[in-house]
């Protein structure tokens, strides 16, 4: 494909686009739909919780209490961070700071990993009284025959939110390798740009978990 | 910035006829197919995986009427029968149907029509190809393990309680649903970005504007029919009870979520078929397409009236009153953009020079055909006709009258419409037009007697029936041998007509007027060897065909706004 690139000067503008920018648009406008399908995907949770909740209101009640609003709240002060940190590596893009784009990367990549860790200590004193989703869960410290289904759309909504970040950190750790390859610079960072948003909507989402699963009164 | 028409030097770019290098032997051997970036290629890998499907589902199809033959047991017992009829639908929806015309003839034609020499996200593409046959691998594997007999659409409770293979199936369709989300984002930057100097939104293909308003449908429904299918895998393995009435979960619940998807879904079939329909007629009347916007818009009309409907699935599913009554209310207004454009497609022919080739064969037999399934919908959505109707036969025919009788037989219309663009060749065309008869006939002697059943009282799914209904089933059962054989005869001479030497075809064979016809047949490697510049609507007859073979010199790229280029017909 690279008979075609010379034409234009610049070699990451792939073969069928005309120049960078009808490719950085494109790339741009691929994300933001891929956004929507996210939302959508995460949407469907958010009803099944909304028509339960409807249901059993005081069942979400008594359970919202057995989770530590603490750890969540440090969680979702991290992620707010991972955003803006990740905001700064594409600014750094912009301005073609080579090692900040480095340093803002691997902020983002272990807020992630903090996010993460704090995350697996959450579940696992869940898992150590019995709190476990469906048929395994073994709890009795709430009186309610529904609360399993509550900690089964809790554990669906941040376990698929968490397979989120883990991916996030795969593409941030690749997009760190690039970047110390010196593959982005000022007139191109479209991965960059596009793992951002991505990272703002997982940030996101988090920000609509958390209080509708921590914050309940 | 902008540049005038006299600045870029457009000129004629007349059309290399049966070159010798084209897409097809740019490259050669396995790889070169299995690692393409190339949309071409890529939509010809759908097209023979889809056909594949196509030839699976139709054997089970066989299968299914053969038993119903006699009252009783006619060759397989019920729960193969239940199987049978599980994987019929699921193939049949999963694997041919909702990827057939985007993913194939989309694939091919989207770019083409655009004038771009590819889709925005090449990789992507050939991603998606791969996940689509991945997904279709699981499916493999849960038919050699006992199949699913839940029917297609999995409700719960049964499907979490069933011994069958239910896991591995969903799991199938959940990736082949990211296949067909990534197909739905290509395309739609690829219309956004990827357009020819000149060609405005008003300028596409109505192909182009189908195409458009599927992807979304895709892009929007998809994601949760995914989500759905991980919470009936998580109901299976964990026991989450978020849909199993004995744990205070909801199955209505499942219903709901699943025809959010799948009543969107019914217009990713459709609505493809309509473009192919806009291209054809028009095409084959010599006569610009009547009501262009009407018939644009009225897709994507469809395609949000769809996401407000789901409910018509689940009149008799316990769901509110009030909720049913405003489904069926909705549903009517599905049947107005519809009906918008069937009166489009037949002003377009009245006074048109009628072309009656095997594609036009195909497109009145579709408007016929779809126009019964069309109209017993709306009676279908009726309330009251709908508790009577209800799971019986009658819904039956009423959706293959519209997925087979619309679907497939555009499907037809557009494989015989476009094949010798896509191979360089032509088939014969008294062996087609004797096959779409053939099909045609025995497309309603199978389904018309599944509506005087239906109405009867004979209920869809199952095995055994009173003998009053015998007459009527083995008239559908005759009727479905009279399928399969008009689908071999397609076999043969479509088959034939790849390898016989005497048969090249000309690079614009009906004398249409879109990009696509513009480049050679088969295509060059990256489909124009210049940048086209569009100056007309693609159904202008009236304009000199040399006006729509204009282009700039270049390596043959789409240019992404017409801003950048300012025309206009006078100074060209």
């Amino acid at each position: 494909m690279a008979n075609t690139n010379t034409a234009h000067g610049e070699s990451h503008v792939q073969h069928h686009f005309v120049d960078s920018e009808q490719q950085f648009d494109s790339s741009k406008l691929g994300m933001w739909i891929f956004l929507v399908t996210e939302v959508l995907f995460f949407g469907g949770l958010f009803v099944a919780y909304i028509v339960y909740r409807a249901w059993n209101p005081e069942l979400f009640y008594m359970s919202a209490k057995e989770l530590s609003t603490m750890m969540g709240a440090i969680n979702t002060i991290v992620l707010i961070g991972s955003s803006l940190t990740i905001a700064l590596a594409v600014r750094a893009a912009q301005l073609n700071q080579q090692a900040n784009i480095s340093k803002y990367l691997l902020v983002t990549i272990f807020l992630a990993c903090v996010f993460l860790v704090i995350k697996y200590f959450e579940y696992t004193s869940k898992f150590a009284v019995g709190i476990l989703p469906g048929e395994l869960y073994t709890y009795e410290g709430i009186d309610h025959p529904g609360a399993a289904i509550f900690f089964s759309i809790y554990y669906m909504m941040t376990g698929l939110h968490g397979i989120h970040v883990i991916i996030g950190i795969g593409i941030m750790v690749w997009l760190l390798v690039k970047t110390r390859q010196g593959a982005y610079n000022s007139s191109y960072f479209t991965p960059i740009e596009i793992t951002a948003l991505y990272w703002h909507l997982v940030d996101l989402i988090w920000i609509f978990l958390f209080p509708l699963l921590y914050l309940i009164e | 910035m902008a540049a005038t028409a006299k600045d870029l030097n457009i000129r004629e770019f007349p059309v290399e006829e049966n070159p010798k290098h084209h897409y097809l032997n740019a490259e050669t051997g396995l790889k070169s197919w299995l690692f393409t970036v190339d949309h071409k290629r890529i939509g010809l890998m759908y097209l023979a995986s889809i056909i594949l499907f196509f030839f699976v589902g139709g054997v089970l199809a066989l299968a299914l009427r053969l038993e119903l033959w006699e009252p009783a047991r006619t060759f397989m017992d019920a729960d193969t029968y239940n199987r049978v009829f599980t994987l019929h639908g699921a193939v049949m929806v999963f694997l041919f149907i909702i990827p057939s015309i985007p993913a194939a003839l989309g694939n091919f034609f989207l770019p083409m029509m655009l004038g771009a020499k590819d889709v925005a996200f090449p990789k992507l593409n050939l991603l998606s190809f791969w996940i689509y046959s991945f997904g279709a691998l699981f499916t493999l594997y849960s038919i050699a393990h006992g199949g699913v007999d839940t029917g297609w659409t999995f409700y719960t409770p049964y499907s979490t309680s069933t011994g069958t293979a239910v896991i591995s199936m969903t799991l199938g369709v959940f990736i082949m649903g990211f296949s067909s989300i990534l197909t739905g984002i290509n395309f739609i930057v690829t219309v956004h970005k990827m357009r020819a100097p000149g060609q405005t939104w008003g300028k596409l293909p109505l192909f182009i504007w189908s195409l458009y308003a599927t992807a979304i449908i895709q892009v929007l429904a998809t994601p949760v029919l995914a989500i759905t299918l991980l919470l009936l895998i998580m109901e299976r393995t964990l026991g989450v009870g978020i849909f199993d009435p004995a744990l205070g979960g909801d199955p209505v619940l499942y219903q709901h979520f699943f025809w959010f998807y799948s009543h969107p879904a019914v217009y990713i079939m459709i609505v493809p078929a309509f473009g192919i329909i806009s291209e054809v007629i028009s095409t084959f009347s010599k006569k610009t397409i009547f009501g262009y916007w009407l018939i644009a818009l009225s897709s994507l009309a469809i395609a949000f009236i769809g996401f407000l409907v789901w409910g018509h699935h689940m009149f008799v599913s316990g769901q509110s009153e009030l909720a049913t009554v405003i489904f069926s209310f909705l549903t009517f207004f599905v049947g107005i953009p519809t009906g918008i454009k069937i009166l489009n497609w037949v002003a377009t022919m009245y006074k048109g020079s009628i072309d009656m080739k095997t594609p036009m064969i195909y497109a009145l037999m579709f408007l016929f055909l779809f126009s019964i399934g069309g109209f017993t919908g709306i009676m279908l959505g009726a309330l009251s006709v709908n508790v009577h109707l209800h799971d019986t036969y009658y819904v039956v025919a009423h959706f293959h009258y519209v997925m087979m009788g619309g679907t497939v037989f555009a499907f037809l219309a557009g494989i015989h419409y476009w094949w010798p663009k896509m191979t360089g060749k032509m088939y014969n065309e008294f062996w087609a037009k004797v096959a779409s008869v053939v099909l045609f006939i025995g497309f309603n002697v199978t389904f018309l007697p599944q509506f005087i059943m239906g109405s009867q009282g004979m209920p869809r799914r199952y095995y055994s029936y009173i003998e009053q209904f015998q007459t009527l089933h083995q008239t559908s059962t005759v009727g479905s041998w009279v399928l399969g054989v008009g689908f071999i005869i397609v076999g043969i001479y479509l088959t034939i007509s790849l390898f016989s030497k005497a048969n090249k075809a000309s690079s614009n064979p009906w004398g249409a007027r879109a990009l696509e016809w513009m480049s050679s047949s088969p295509p060059a490697h990256h489909n124009f060897n210049y940048t086209p510049v569009v100056l007309h609507n693609p159904y202008d007859f009236h304009k000199p065909i040399s006006e729509f073979r204009l282009g700039i010199d270049g390596s043959g790229h789409g240019e992404e706004t017409e801003s950048k280029v300012e025309l206009s017909s006078d100074k060209a």
